[in-house]
């Protein structure tokens, strides 16, 4: 057992762990944080990807003791004040999404894309998003969901 | 409000979903977020061989471990029945052999399960599978259909003589060899549908707990049918009252088809969690969904299409092997018979047609529906028999399609298939449509020119018609179905006024919270924000043969209807006792009832419904409260159709194709919520899409699934399908009262060969008249080069 201190969302967890255990294992079944989803065994899917230190990253190829020290944000860490962020805002306005699962994943590898590039065209998205499978929604919805944000996001910066 | 001013329909408009904000807040509960005090965790040891006969079983070690609660094998489990087969295949013998929860004595496929540890955690469970020895004594394999069913085949299982699972047909033999016979052209074709992976992104599993007081479990699982499951694994599975099981389908991430049938997880959760006393768990990892949860299409078909030199099809024989693969799985001999033989002759008036199937066990993975299930097989034969017809007499494909089409005056048409009549249909606006959109004529000038040039585009044509909102009872169980396909939905008006309804079908993705909500506010003028829509649970909800087909709104949709109807019908009785007029004076509009030509004398709903609830003041023999079920079994299903177009460009150097442009127009009837029927009709395209240019299960001779991970199976991503443009046309289907007919599936049936239409009409120039899918580079490139 390893003894690691992560800061999940803003708050402050010291844990004891075994040196095996998944970033995405410590998430759901230590924090109780089940919105960061686990879609395959080969990281392919990106139903797991949170932000480590804001950075996207795969918690299924992450150990937990990796992230001793870390800022970890996760699904249900990224609207604040009851505020949706802008790209939760555009999933739901786009329908950028049907059953669900692949979302949260989706919206965390689209919030660290808007963030290398702010303004990104439809190709941009769509090779941005390559580490994520959505086998619902053919990605045409998660495109435009996507470029609502940067949208979104460009006007509230024009505004400040 | 005043009774003559209209509140605003909703039915029609591209509300977002209610369902979202708690999936994109990561606030869902899907199946493995379920955690339940006291629960045990399932690792299962799987066989390495696709076919072998087990010798022994030595779980000692893995029993050592600490944590380790215990080891079962399939010997343990032999006081449950084997998994139900619920579709046979109609009018024929069939040779059902479904698994067992766990293998006994012999191994099929490669993931068959022949032990399972129960563990304090996933980690230990796992770690103890690897502990388990099994010793094995390997036999030969056969994973291709055609081969399994010829003399000399391994043979799989004793009670299928060489492998056969039905031999089936339908349509006129005679007539169709008579037409072959004597036509003035006859195309022929081998076309092999691969077998695909569904691939939801959340893999399947299930949760057991049981009350040795009452003898009761309940089961959460990753299911698009509870109620089917709940029956099946009760009165089959365990032979105890369905009483006696709940069964819950929390969120479920997709399904696909995948999560219909009764898989062997569900009986050995209940089995481990009623012999340990403690809730146990079991979801599979992605490799595992891959091994060992259902398969989709893997048809091997010779097909022979007939005609006039002036374009007219005259016949149509059709020879189809079906892999059924290593077990029986629920309804896996209805998709390949009456989902398929029955509409191969699609939107086409072909005289004489018959199709002839033989399903077959291998050492593969179990085939049941997918997405579409039988229809994109059908409609993938037919649409690419069509082109090459059109090839072969040098015919415009567009034009040999209007020759061929069902015109609107034949409707209801009778395929003369053994399918119910085609309720509706108006096919050649849908094709102009979308050969407009795509400029087809300007097109095929360009295309032209740019051979010219050594560049290689091509157009691609796919109309469709395909089955929805499958039913009704009395014919399914004519099909082999062992059950009924009605829906039912109860519907409360609350003394608040607050309506909540609850129905048996089973979203999974299809925003059917959002569409149900919308007929109902418009249908009994409540607020959308007052009606809740309530679904999953078998405790609480009334039965439901669960989301599939392309059903939950033709049929679904309609039984919440029918029970609105009722409701009104009540109202309006108490309202006319209230309001002491006559019945027949009273009118319901707008979520109010008001005596006729007095519109400001009235009732709404909501005190209509408090009136009700309270029953101080009812009519004589009424009963208090609006509570009302209804049981909905449609008169047919319903035949949505379009048409798709694609364009694509082929490197000839590389082999590579590059999808230009996809178009699909389709009619789906009446569109609730045109939002959600276009994310269907997006998800659906990019599945067909995928099967014509990147998916494909491959096994090798030994039976080991070369695609076995997401690392193999190419599940395409974002840059990998196009930008797809949707419109549509409106026909009404006359089955049911909201004129709808479903949009599930129609992307995944029209999509596949639109592609591959296209892809082959690029390659015209250097003779190819046929590809197999999926079409690689490699493919591609070896057929411009005759290899
Ligand atoms: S779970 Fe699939 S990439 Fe992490
Ligand atoms: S919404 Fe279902 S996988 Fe993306």
């Amino acid at each position: 057992m390893t003894t690691i201190t992560v800061t999940v969302n803003g708050i402050r967890y010291t844990s004891e762990v075994e040196p095996r255990l998944l970033l995405v294992h410590y998430l759901r079944e230590h924090l109780n944080l089940t919105g960061t989803h686990i879609g395959c065994d080969t990281s392919q899917c990106g139903a797991c990807v949170v932000h480590i230190n804001g950075v996207s990253v795969k918690s299924c190829t992450t150990l937990a003791v990796q992230c001793d020290g870390a800022e970890i944000t996760t699904i249900e860490g990224l609207s604040s004040d009851g505020q949706l962020h802008p790209l939760q805002e555009g999933f739901w306005e786009k329908h950028g999404l049907q059953c669900g699962f692949c979302t949260p994943g989706m919206i965390m590898a689209a919030a660290d894309l808007l963030k290398r590039n702010p303004n990104p065209t439809e190709e941009e998205i769509r090779h941005g998003l390559e580490g994520n499978l959505c086998r619902c929604t053919g990605y045409e919805n998660i495109v435009r969901a996507v470029r609502y944000a940067a949208e979104k996001m460009a006007a509230a910066q024009a505004a400040d | 409000m005043t009774a003559t001013e209209m509140k605003e329909r909703l039915v029609g408009r591209a509300l977002k979903r209610r369902e979202d904000p708690k999936l994109i807040t990561g606030h869902g509960n899907y199946l493995d977020d379920i955690k339940l005090p006291g629960m045990l965790h399932i690792a299962l040891v799987r066989s390495p061989y696709a076919h072998a006969k087990i010798v022994s079983i030595d779980a000692s070690k893995a029993l050592a471990m600490p944590g380790v609660v215990a080891v079962f094998t399939g010997k343990d489990m032999l006081d449950i029945n084997p998994m139900p087969a619920a579709w046979q295949a109609a009018g024929v013998k069939n040779y059902p052999v479904p698994p067992r929860a766990l293998a006994v004595d012999k191994v099929a496929l490669v993931g068959d399960p022949v032990a399972m540890v129960v563990a304090e955690n996933r980690y230990i469970a796992r770690d103890a599978a690897d502990l388990v020895e099994v010793e094995y004594e390997p036999l030969p394999a056969v994973v291709d259909a055609r081969k399994a069913v010829e003399p000399g085949a391994p043979q799989i299982h004793e009670a299928a003589p060489n492998n056969i699972v039905f031999e089936w047909e339908c349509g006129n033999k005679d007539a169709a060899d008579a037409a072959i016979a004597s036509a003035e052209v006859v195309v022929k074709e081998e076309i092999i549908n691969q077998r695909l992976i569904p691939t939801p992104m959340e893999t399947r599993g299930s949760i057991a707990r049981y009350d040795p007081l009452t003898g009761e479990w309940t089961v959460w699982m990753t299911s698009q049918a509870p109620h089917v499951h709940r029956l099946l694994l009760t009165a089959f599975v365990f032979g105890v009252p369905e009483t006696k099981l709940r069964c819950i389908a929390p969120n479920v991430g997709g399904g696909f088809g995948q999560k219909i049938f009764c898989y062997n997880d569900m009986a050995f959760t209940m089995w481990a969690a009623r012999k340990l006393g403690r809730p146990v768990k079991f979801v599979e990892d992605r490799s595992e969904n891959y091994k060992y949860s259902t398969h989709g299409r893997d048809h091997i078909t010779e097909a022979e299409l007939a005609g006039t030199r002036d374009g007219k099809i005259t016949g149509l024989r059709v020879k189809t092997w079906a892999n059924i693969g290593a077990y029986f799985s629920t309804v896996a001999a209805g998709i390949p018979t009456t989902l398929y033989g029955r509409i191969i002759t699609g939107v086409y008036k072909i005289p004489a047609a018959y199709v002839h199937v033989t399903g077959a066990y291998t050492n593969t993975a179990m085939v049941d529906a997918y997405r579409g299930a039988g229809r994109p097989e059908a409609s993938y034969l037919i649409e690419r028999m069509v082109d090459r017809f059109a090839a072969e007499i040098g015919m415009d494909p567009a034009e040999v399609r209007r020759k061929n089409f069902i015109q609107p005056e034949d409707f209801p048409y009778d395929n003369g298939l053994g399918l119910l009549p085609y309720d509706s249909g108006n096919y050649e606006p849908a094709l102009n449509k979308a050969l407009e959109i795509a400029g087809y004529a300007e097109f095929r000038k360009q295309q032209e020119e740019l051979r010219k040039q050594g560049r290689y585009l091509g157009i691609g044509i796919s109309s469709y018609v395909e089955i929805c909102g499958i039913a009704p009872s009395a014919w399914m169980g004519g099909q082999g179905w062992g059950a009924g396909l009605w829906e039912s939905a109860n519907v409360r008006v609350h003394l608040t006024g607050k309506v909540v309804v609850t129905t048996g079908s089973l979203p999974h993705g299809q925003g059917l919270e959002t569409t149900f909500a919308q007929i109902v506010a418009d249908e009994l003028g409540v607020p959308y924000e007052d009606v809740e829509i309530q679904w999953g649970d078998t405790q609480g909800t009334p039965f439901g043969y669960g989301t599939y087909g392309s059903r939950s709104l033709a049929v679904g949709g309609v039984a919440i209807k029918r029970s609105v109807d009722k409701i009104k019908e009540k109202a309006r009785k108490l309202a006319a006792h209230l309001l002491e007029a006559n019945e027949a004076d009273i009118v319901f509009e707008n979520g109010r009832a008001y005596v006729k030509g007095s519109p400001d004398k009235g009732k709404t709903i909501g005190e209509l419904a408090a009136a009700a609830a309270v029953a101080y003041n009812l009519p004589p023999g009424m009963e208090p409260f609006l509570d009302e079920t209804s049981y909905y079994d449609p008169p047919n299903c319903t035949f949505p159709f379009g048409t798709h177009v694609s364009i694509v460009e082929v490197d000839p150097e590389t082999g590579h194709v590059k999808l230009l442009r996809y178009i699909a127009v389709d009619d789906c009837g009446n569109q609730i919520n045109p939002l959600i029927v276009e994310g269907q009709i997006h998800g659906g395209i990019a599945q067909g899409l995928a099967q014509a240019l990147y998916e494909g299960a491959v096994y090798n001779e030994d039976g080991q699934l070369l695609t076995g991970t997401l690392m193999d199976y190419a599940v395409p991503t974002a840059a990998m399908v196009p930008h797809i443009e949707t419109d549509h046309t409106v026909t009404p289907s006359p089955v049911n009262p909201l004129g709808v007919k479903g949009a599930g599936e129609a992307g995944t049936i029209a999509s596949a060969q639109c592609v591959m239409n296209a892809i082959i009409d690029a390659l015209a120039p250097f003779g190819v008249k046929h590809l197999q899918m999926p079409a690689t580079p490699e493919r591609i490139w070896k057929a411009i080069h005759g290899k």
